[in-house]
């Protein structure tokens, strides 16, 4: 679950005179009071409703949720009824709430210590809101390499999320647990990327050929890997329900029945992500050198950071990281952090243009430049905070 | 495939957009194997072997030629001016003379050539077209450049104009607008139905695309050495050459070395100059009148920005030739050029704030700056003529008109 904070039509007759890069009345989905309410009216509440419910009928039922902290904090401040809806789930115990980087970045690939500070916050406010630590990690869009998943084992987790791409997987099975190279005690817990896209992309789409799938067709494909597998990792974007699949669809409707469906075969049952790797042993090892991610048919970093001004914007920001610190103005530093959080490189995005795979692509931006302006402009009006502090 | 195509002008003589946008079409409709006969409404001395041309001076026209000074852009009232300052040769009584006589001419031509389908630009020749069908029976298709509406901005809107377009549409089997945003108008302004419209997207010479290349990879960054601006149209009030000068000061504002060149002529151009001059910024703002050629090359790859802010442009060439000698445009979203170029910015032409923070973005940042050259003009080279030529062929087949590639 994650909302970031859009930057407005942030002007460069803004610098140096207004710091106010995220906040907007205007009625667009730059607005991001605006789109939380919109995001938490089609998807975060009437989902929530289906889950708490399932909780209360299914005492078997069990899932985990990734949230962000820029998005708790929106709850927090615009819908806390919704987030209420959330601690009230955790507070059963059978929600498990995972680990990440509070501002949804890609810090792992750009500074480990600013990566590991931006964990300890996302660590120290899942406490304080939900009253749990995270044991299990999952880096933005599932980011993934043998050095991060080294990082978690330090760091104390039992597991690490990844996407379970052939690529890397090479013939063997996501439904197994792995071990991550130079590791010992962690395991890597592979998305099952067919059967969780079957939901998360191709749920609603009538020229599929699974289309319309129901609870017990689903059902029966996670049935089918009893005898060749221990787990069937379901991992998606948690706006899957209601904001990329209607509720018109039959997206509520679907996993209502779910549950029941599943445990309609007596050898199934639902699992956290910290109890999946408590109960199964490894198989093999799983070693990934390069970055590997959840995203697009690359699984690699292209959405984000695959052209010049994408690289150039990231660049940027992480290069301020020491004169940010440096300040020790936790405004400035607030908002150096927000202007992390991986959507803003997402929507200087390009390679869209090319392969016609629009559909998948959201961007409140009119295109791709006006992210990036937008973007840079803050950068710029930040440098200026900056120097107050250090030209002295 | 023979094709009968009814133009108004033709480069190099008294060319404006539409002459460039005929040769560059009727080029490459040649290269894919058609044969084509242009026909004007008088004789330019044209030096293209590509295709056949005929003007009224041939013995087997029946009525006296005209000498005429006429420009697809100018309205019935424009030409009712100059018809009273006394230039060019005879006139007719007005503008709609003109057009008639075209019209009986283009019967005249409609008999004796042989032809499987016609094809006409824009409203001075759509009488022409008509009248060819009406006498052949061939299928008709009306190329619409710059419909009246959009004409001047709106503000050259003339109910005759309009009420001979409406008709020309109704007769017409098939209508090619030059963007979506022209096809919106015919469809919404003109009441022609949805699917009687087919978008073709104007284009470049496929051969001059290397010179581009060429252009894009030797760029004269060295003109000067300040961030230049560039506004290239002709200056009339929906060009907007006005918002680009109203931009002048909040750019010099976060970049006072910034220079705003302002090339074309218009009737806008002394209104233009007291504007600047009445500001103070003057001397960071340069007219370089109607520039062609050699220097109109330096100035388009000398720039370190195109601006194009039009009110209404059916589509804007000039954007895609500087984005594909590798200089960064901003365009209006008012363009039709703003279809074909994602590597470009785009603002609304009013938006003058908006206008003022892309230049600046351009002028400082380096990254963007790159990316636009780059991507924007490998973009811009591949939108070439041979695309709109073959579009134009599948309109006609579905016309029925039978071709097989030569």
């Amino acid at each position: 679950m994650h909302q970031p904070y859009r930057v407005r039509r942030y002007r460069m007759f803004d610098i140096g005179t207004n710091h106010n890069y995220f906040d907007t009345d205007e009625e667009t989905d730059l607005n991001n009071a605006r789109v939380l309410r919109k995001v938490a009216q089609k998807s975060y509440r009437p989902a929530g409703e289906v889950f708490s419910a399932l909780l209360r009928t299914h005492p078997e039922f069990k899932f985990a949720i990734s949230i962000t902290g820029t998005l708790v904090e929106q709850l927090e401040k615009h819908d806390p009824y919704t987030l209420k809806l959330y601690q009230d789930m955790v507070n059963t115990g059978r929600v498990e709430i995972v680990g990440e980087t509070y501002y949804h970045s890609l810090a792992s690939l750009y500074s480990m210590p600013e990566f590991v500070r931006q964990v300890r916050m996302h660590r120290d406010m899942i406490q304080r809101v939900f009253g749990v630590v995270p044991r299990v990690f999952r880096n933005t869009e599932l980011v993934y390499t043998n050095h991060v998943a080294e990082w978690a084992e330090r760091a104390g987790y039992k597991g690490i999320l990844a996407e379970g791409w052939d690529g890397v997987l090479q013939g063997r099975s996501p439904a197994f647990l792995y071990q991550p190279s130079n590791t010992t005690s962690i395991k890597a817990l592979l998305k099952h990327y067919k059967l969780s896209d079957d939901v998360a992309f191709r749920f609603g789409d009538s020229s599929w050929s699974g289309y319309p799938v129901t609870a017990d067709k689903f059902a029966n494909w996670i049935h089918a890997h009893h005898g060749n597998g221990n787990t069937v990792n379901l991992f998606m974007d948690y706006e899957t329900f209601g904001e990329h699949q209607w509720a018109d669809k039959g997206i509520f409707d679907f996993m209502r029945h779910l549950p029941r469906a599943i445990m309609a075969h007596p050898d199934t049952v639902f699992m956290t992500p910290s109890e999946t790797a408590d109960a199964y042993p490894t198989v093999d090892s799983f070693d990934v050198p390069h970055v590997l991610t959840w995203a697009d048919t690359e699984r690699d970093l292209s959405a984000w950071v695959g052209n010049d001004i994408q690289k150039s914007a990231i660049e940027d920001t992480y290069a301020l990281e020491q004169d940010v610190l440096r300040t020790y103005d936790a405004g400035i530093i607030e908002d150096w952090r927000k202007l992390q959080t991986s959507d803003h490189f997402y929507y200087m995005c390009t390679k869209y243009f090319n392969d016609g795979d629009v559909h998948a692509y959201f961007n409140p931006y009119e295109n791709p430049y006006e992210a990036y302006i937008a973007h840079r402009n803050a950068l710029e009006d930040l440098k200026h905070r900056i120097e107050r502090y250090t030209v002295r | 495939m023979k094709i009968l195509m009814f133009g108004w002008e033709f480069p190099p003589f008294n060319s404006g957009g539409l002459g460039v946008a005929c040769k560059g079409l009727t080029r490459a409709l040649a290269a894919e194997g058609t044969d084509i006969t242009f026909v004007m409404p008088r004789a330019v001395p044209v030096t293209d072997t590509h295709m056949q041309f005929k003007f009224p001076t041939s013995s087997d026209v029946v009525f006296k030629t005209v000498n005429v000074l006429l420009s697809p852009y100018r309205t019935p009232e424009e030409y009712a001016t100059l018809r009273r300052s006394g230039l060019g040769g005879t006139f007719a009584r007005d503008l709609f003379g003109e057009v008639e006589r075209y019209a009986l001419y283009a019967q005249a031509i409609a008999r004796t050539e042989t032809y499987d389908v016609i094809h006409a630009h824009d409203w001075l020749a759509f009488p022409a077209g008509v009248a060819a069908k009406r006498v052949s029976g061939k299928p008709l298709v009306l190329h619409v450049h710059l419909p009246s509406v959009d004409q001047g901005g709106g503000h050259g809107f003339d109910p005759r104009v309009f009420q001979l377009e409406k008709e020309a549409f109704a007769v017409a089997d098939k209508c090619i607008a030059v963007s979506q945003r022209v096809k919106d108008a015919l469809v919404n302004d003109y009441g022609v139905r949805e699917s009687k419209v087919v978008v073709v997207y104007n284009g470049l010479d496929l051969e001059d695309v290397s010179a581009f290349e060429k252009m894009s990879a030797e760029r004269v960054a060295d003109i000067h050495d300040d961030p230049i601006a560039l506004f290239m149209g002709r200056l009339t009030l929906h060009k907007a050459p006005d918002k680009f000068l109203d931009a002048a000061p909040l750019v010099l504002s976060k970049c006072p070395e910034a220079r705003f060149i302002i090339a074309g002529s218009g009737e806008v151009e002394h209104q233009l100059i007291r504007q600047a001059a009445s500001r103070g910024f003057a001397n960071r703002v340069h007219f370089s009148g109607f520039v062609r050629d050699a220097e109109r090359t330096k100035l388009l790859t000398g720039a370190d920005v195109l601006v194009m802010p039009s009110v209404a442009e059916p589509f804007g060439l000039v954007a895609l030739e500087a984005s594909a000698s590798g200089t960064p445009v901003i365009v209006s979203k008012q363009s039709g050029v703003a279809e074909v170029l994602r590597h470009a910015l785009k603002v609304d032409f009013w938006d003058v704030h908006a206008l003022a923070n892309d230049i600046l973005a351009v002028f400082k940042y380096q990254a963007l700056k790159q990316q636009l050259m780059h991507s924007g003009g490998l973009e811009a080279r591949a939108a070439t003529w041979d695309h709109a030529a073959r579009a134009c062929i599948d309109v006609y087949n579905t016309l029925g008109v039978a071709y097989a590639r030569a």
